[in-house]
Formats: structure tokens, sequence, C-alpha cells
């Protein structure tokens, strides 16, 4: 019964869809007021329906009920109960509930902090969202519908792949959902202007903040998948260039330069028909992610020909929204126009610069995961691209641009001088080029990689430290801290975010550079040395958990012949589905982790283990974080709060006026627009 | 300079730095893509000498065999028509067993036996690398072939 409830409710959803996809832009484009009041209300009503559904999903799940098809093939009853909630989005069918669970919340969210602005352009832009939705749903109920019912019902689940049965997948998928789901509402806005012809300052205004939510959720989404890939996989690797994180990897590209060009777009004007074309671009790469990672082509191109109708629908679904927008877009971009003239050496060009390196490091990581399968989907030969092509591709593009980091925030908009910029940035670029030719000695070893790497990490530090200088040495009278409190947010916001970069560079150079990696053969009681530390092997012994049986070893980890920890791998492998996983015992620190991961046994309870030492890599996770709250930092800036305050004493003067019109004229339609 | 000039530079620049940045790109595919051989292949001699590419098929049963230093392994992989020793020394993803799918990237030595660096693993138990399935696809049918 609960689970045709949910059938029932995505069904309804997708009838308000399409109300929501339709008459309002419709009224929009005719001035027909109800029509365009009918936005908000048929946005929450969606929300609901959907909401009703995904919890029907839930319970499902919790409640073990093997009659449903996605149920049985994606739970079993000794599952712990938060890993039955989140195998609710751990299969194809409920994954892509869940995104389109989350653009209604995202559409709610619009409809809710949107009124201060004008009510044509809320409908425009909830219909896109609207229209995105309802392609979403129908591929749900058409294809891959979750509900589905198993007849006769499977007595026990075959369970969720234990890879996923972990913390960090339990939140991964949503937040890296959030991100791609995120980037619709910047969309949604761009095909808004598209169709208004209308883009000016406070456009750029209203869908910067939408944006830069949507990035910090990306950005950590994809960290927590880098991470657990770290500590589940058992490899030790933090980033595989596989064609699974590439697809979160793309819209993360794009969506960087999104964020920037809107910056400039907001500030100065510029750039307007190129944030339209990014804002497309990175909506159009979430959409070809989710689907690239959930339809199945990754494993294998045939899977389309094993379910024809899902590939047929996913090609057609994306042929129309990126081809209907780049058409409109080419229609209408003229009308949006250029924006503002600026100079060859100043800050908009650093910042096109940027954007157009980062848009092509986006073009090389989609030619290197899509050329694959093209290539087998034509029969024209299997081949693969691995991690060398992308950093041989990688490496020389991020150059420059970390290079144009440092220079641009300290370039004034519309005409800089260069050789100016050179002398302030003079003694920034002398300390960064010296500490880094130093720094990989106090490392124990000096490699030209590393000295490279730490020399853009220093560059980005340095550049930040002489950009808050000069902006605290022209900012007026007072003291440090008055100086210090009188920066927006904003500011800092960016200096955050730039200041992770060069700790995310940092974490990278020196676990490539000084990381060491041993398979070792442990009888009981050898040790094996590393990076100072011996580990001892005490042997294995079996223990259960709630639903595996484990081999866990026991190691010693002794420093100066002390024992200072004790590190517990296991070798898991899994009642239900019978396949072994790996779970490595990791030291955290912050400058080094150990890690211990448990190979296979061997005679007389000797095990092979694998051992690594791996100076910095945290600091690669820690560096996303702080991108992420640089993020969070600038969508808190004044300039947002003040709007919603000041959006209430126009609202309350409104209101007043209204009630003078009442009593003079009892005519007061239209107040809000005046 | 003149605004016109100007721009004209501007784009010039552009097209130019975009020019070499496609350049890269492209030069660093092209010497990194990576081949993909079925075991009948590579008995066939159609893989390159020295260069990197990746073998897929089963591995078959009984055929896994442990070196006295525990880490090095070789095991054979068979399309069922041909097979190909393989030696790699490390350890092997979870989902490595004899029988199963299986799918290594490395050189082909010259006594024949393929010194894999890396050997994929798959992330589900049910599910065969889509090179190591073709391969078995393709063996499946030039058998047939022959025999008629």
């Amino acid at each position: 019964m609960i689970p045709e409830l949910g059938n029932f409710a995505l069904i309804l959803a997708l009838l308000l869809a399409v109300t929501q996809g339709t008459l309002p832009i419709i009224g929009a484009a005719h001035g027909i007021h109800s029509w365009i009041a009918l936005a908000r209300p048929v946005v929450q009503g969606q929300f609901v329906f959907l909401a009703i559904a995904f919890g029907c999903l839930a319970y499902s799940f919790v409640s073990n009920d093997f009659s449903v098809l996605n149920v049985a093939r994606n739970s079993n009853s000794e599952l712990p109960i938060q890993y039955r909630i989140a195998a609710s989005w751990g299969s194809h069918e409920g994954s892509l509930l869940l995104w389109v669970f989350m653009l209604s919340a995202w559409s709610v969210a619009v409809s809710v902090f949107s009124r201060h602005l004008p009510d044509e352009m809320v409908a425009r832009v909830l219909g896109v969202m609207g229209l995105v939705s309802v392609g979403f749903i129908l591929f749900l109920l058409v294809t891959s519908n979750p509900f589905d019912r198993l007849f006769p019902a499977a007595l026990e689940g075959s369970d969720l792949n234990p890879l996923l049965q972990d913390p960090g997948m339990v939140i991964h998928p949503p937040m890296l959902y959030m991100g791609y789901v995120g980037f619709s509402v910047a969309f949604a806005f761009a095909i808004a202007a598209l169709i208004s012809g209308q883009m000016d300052a406070a456009w750029a205004r209203w869908s910067r903040p939408w944006t830069t939510v949507a990035w910090v959720f990306l950005t950590i989404g994809i960290m927590l998948g880098s991470w657990w890939a770290y500590y589940e996989l058992g490899w030790g690797g933090w980033w595989f260039w596989d064609p699974v994180e590439n697809a979160s990897f793309l819209p993360w590209l794009v969506g960087t330069a999104l964020v920037h060009s809107l910056a400039v777009t907001e500030k100065r004007g510029s750039f307007k028909s190129w944030t339209v074309l990014l804002a497309i671009c990175a909506f159009s790469l979430s959409l070809l992610g989710t689907f690239l990672v959930r339809s199945g082509v990754l494993t294998s191109v045939h899977a389309f020909a094993t379910d024809p109708a899902r590939g047929v629908f996913i090609l057609a679904f994306l042929v129309i929204v990126i081809g209907s927008s780049l058409l409109l877009f080419a229609w209408r971009a003229p009308k949006v126009g250029l924006g503002g003239k600026f100079d060859l050496v100043s800050r908009e060009s650093m910042l096109l610069a940027n954007n157009l390196l980062l848009m092509v490091a986006a073009g090389s990581v989609l030619l290197g995961t899509l050329y694959p399968l093209i290539m087998d989907s034509l029969d024209l030969g299997k081949i693969s691209v691995g991690p060398p092509y992308f950093e041989a591709v990688f490496v020389p593009l991020m150059t420059p641009a970390i290079f144009l980091m440092g220079l641009g925030p300290l370039a004034r908009w519309k005409q800089a001088s260069l050789p100016e910029l050179m002398l302030r940035l003079r003694w920034a670029f002398g300390v960064s080029v010296i500490t880094a030719l130093l720094m990989p000695f106090v490392m124990g070893e000096w490699k030209p990689l590393v000295s490279f790497g730490l020399l853009l990490a220093f560059w980005i530090i340095a550049t930040i430290f002489v950009s808050i200088r000069q902006r605290l040495h022209n900012s007026g009278q007072g003291g440090l801290f008055t100086k210090l409190a009188r920066q927006s947010r904003s500011y800092y916001s960016m200096h955050l975010a730039h200041l992770g970069i060069a700790i995310f560079i940092i974490g990278v150079t020196l676990v490539n550079g000084y990381e060491t990696e041993k398979d070792v053969r442990m009888e009981i009681g050898s040790t094996v040395t590393m990076g100072g530390y011996t580990f001892r092997f005490n042997g294995a012994s079996p223990v259960s958990g709630p639903n595996y049986q484990a081999m866990r070893g026991d190691i010693d980890v002794l420093r100066n012949g002390e024992k200072i920890r004790v590190m517990q791998p296991e070798k898991r492998t899994y009642n239900a589905s019978g396949m072994a996983m790996t779970e490595p015992a990791i030291d955290t620190g912050l400058l080094r982790d150990l890690y211990v991961a448990m190979g296979e046994p061997l005679e007389n309870g000797a095990w092979v283990v694998r051992v690594y030492h791996k100076p910095f890599v945290d600091w690669i996770w820690f560096g996303c974080l702080l991108m992420a709250f640089g993020g969070i930092l600038a969508v808190t800036d004044r300039r947002y709060r003040l709007k919603i305050h000041s959006k209430h004493v126009e609202t309350a003067a409104v209101a007043d006026g209204k009630r003078v019109a009442n009593n003079n004229t009892g005519l007061a339609t239209g107040g809000r627009k005046a | 300079m003149k605004p016109r000039h100007k721009k004209l530079a501007i784009i010039a620049s552009g097209v130019t730095a975009l020019g070499l940045a496609v350049a890269l790109v492209l030069n660093a595919f092209e010497s990194n893509m990576v081949f993909f051989f079925s075991p009948s292949q590579v008995a066939a001699n159609e893989a390159p000498v020295g260069k990197s590419f990746r073998i897929g098929g089963l591995v078959e049963e009984g055929s896994i065999r442990r070196q006295s230093d525990g880490v090095t392994v070789k095991f054979i992989v068979t399309d069922t028509a041909k097979v190909i020793p393989v030696v790699y020394t490390g350890i092997l993803p979870d989902l490595f067993k004899e029988g199963k799918g299986v799918v290594a990237q490395g050189k082909l030595a010259a006594d024949g036996v393929f010194r894999a660096d890396e050997v994929l693993a798959k992330h589900d138990e049910n599910y065969m690398p889509p090179e190591a399935a073709g391969a078995l696809e393709q063996a499946r049918i030039q058998k047939t072939v022959m025999t008629k």
C-alpha cells in the first residue's frame, strides 16, 4: 500500500510540475497575473508530494518491504538502520528520486527567498525549474520507477554494496546532488534572463549567492567522495581520474568559472553573455554527470542495449535541455549584450583568462571521459585514458591560472598597470621563490616538482598577504582590528577560498613527492620501518560485525622504540553478498597519515600487509573545506543581509502606500511594483 | 594603440593561447591512450611490444600461484580460446578471484609474460569489466565460426 501511495504522489507531483513549467512562463509572457501568481503555490505543492514519495520509499527500505524490487535489490534485513535509510538513494531509481526531491527543495527555497524579485522573473525562473522537474519525474515514472513491485516478493534482499555501507557514503551523494541540482537555479536564472532579454547588475546579484551555495555543496560533495575513496577503497589514493569522479569534477570546474564570471557581471556589468553560457554549461554538465554515473553507461556502454528505453530517454532529455538552451542563447544573447568594456590589462581580462583556462581544463576532462565511451559505442576499439593524461594536461593549464590568481585580486577593474603590479608584488614573488626552493630541504630531499608545486602555493599565500596589507593601508584611520573589521565578508571569502587552493596544492605536492608505500609479507612478530615509524604485526583474529565477519589485524606502531599506537585494519566478508572488503586503519595527523591495510592471508598466520606513510595528505581535504567555507562566508556578506533588511522596509512602505491608496481611491493593484 | 587594434590584439592573443592549450591537450591525449587487447589478439601478436596496454578476460581456475616473497602473484588470464600468463607484485583487489573477470594494465615482456603494474578492481560482485566481457564474447564468436 505504501509504495502505491508513493507512486501516486509521484504522479501528482508530475502534474504539478507540468503546471509549474507552463502556466507561469506563459503568464509572464502575456502579463496574466493569476498565472504568474501560480508559480509559488505550485512549487510548494510539488515539494509536498515529492516529500511524500521520498518518505514512502524510505519507509519501504526501513520496513524491509522486499516486495518492492528496488528494496529487494539494494537492501537486506541485517543491514543497520542508518544504511537502510541511505540505501533509498543507493540505487539508480532512488538516487534519481532524491535528485528531483532536491530540485523541488531548491525551487521552494527560490520561491521563499525571492520576495524582492519582480514576480515575472520569479515565475520564469520557477517555470524553467518546473520543466527540468518534468523531465526527471517522467524519466522516473517511465523507465526507472522506484516503486515497482516484485511478484512474488523476495524473502530476503540482496544487500547494499558493502562499499556504500559507510558514513561517508551516506552523506556524499546528497551533498553532490545538492551541488548538481543547485546549478539548476543558476541555469533557470540564465534562461529567464534570455527569455526576458533583461540582464543587469541586479540579475547577477540575485543569482550569485545561489550559484555560490551550489558550488559549496559540490565542493563538499567531491571532497567527501575523495576522502571516502581514500579510506574505504583501501588503495590509499585520493583521486583516480575515474569517469565517475570526472563526472562530478566537470560541473565543478565550470561552476568555479561561473562564480568568478558572475562576480564580474555584478561588479562591472561585463561578461554578460559569457556568464549566461557558463550557467547553461554548468547545469548541462551536472545533468551529464548524473546520467553518466547513474545510467550504467560507464560500467558498460552496452548497458544501453539491455535497457534501450533508459538510454534513449536520457539522450533525448540531454539533447532537448542542452539543445534548446543553446538555441535560445544563440537567438537571445545579442539582446542581453556583452556589457562594459575593459582594458587588455585589467582585473576583468585576468578573470577572463582564468575562465578560459578553467573551460579548457573542463574540455580536456570531458574529452578524456567521453572519448573512450564514444569509441566503444561505435565499435572502434576499446581504449582507456588514465591519470597520466589528466596530470599531463592539468599542471600546465592550472599553472598560469594560479599565477593569475595572485595577480587578479590586486589588479584594478577596467584598467590596470602591469609595471605597477610587478612593483607591488616583487616581494611576494621573491619570498615565494626562496621559500619554495628551501622548503623541500626541510622535508629531507630536494625535488624539482615539489619545489614547483610549493612555489604555486606560496605565491597564493604571499599575494593574499600583500593584498590584505595594502587594503588595510588604504582603509582609513583606526587600529589594526578596526581596519580588519571594516573589510567586507566577501573580500575575506575570496581570500579564504584562494587560501584553500594553496593548502590543497601543498597537500597534493607533498604527498605525491614524499609518500612511501610498501606491500610486505608480515609474519607474526615481524616489523617494517617507514618514515621513522616501525610497524609490528601481532597477528590477526576473527571478529564479527552486525552483518559481516572479519579478520582483524593487530599492529603496534613504534617511534624511537616506544609504542605510540595500535592499528587494527580489517578484512571483512559480508554475510548477504559474500563480498570481501578491506577496511584499512588510519592514524590521522596534521603532518602525516599512517595507513595500514590487510591484503591476503598466507600460511602460519602471516599476512600480506600494505603500509603507507603519507605526509600532509589531510591538507588536501582541509583545503577543500577552506574553499567551501570561503563560499559560505561569501553568501553571508552584508549586502545580501542588507537587502533582506531593506526589503522589509520597502514592503512596509508599499503596504503603507497601499493603505493610503485604498483609503483614497480604493484601487491598489500593482502596488508592489511601484 | 587604437581601440580597434587593441581589440584585435586581444582576440589574436586569446586565439593563440587557446590554440596552444588545445595542442597541449590533444598531444597529451594521444600519448596517453591505453589500448585494450584480448588474449587472442595478444596471441596473434597484435599487441604492441614495450608499450603499456590493457588485457582482460577470466582468471583461469587453479592458476593463481603466490611467490615465496608473499606479494608477487602469477596467474593466467583466458578468453576461453587463448591464455596469457600475468605476473603482478602487490595487493590484489578484494574481488580478484579465480573464475572471475579481470582487467590488468602493463607491458608484455619478451618471454611472453604480461607484467602488470595495475590490476583493476571491480566494485561489485556481479559486475564484469566491460573489456573482459567483450574479450570473452569475441572469443566465443570466433570459436563458433571456426567450428562451422
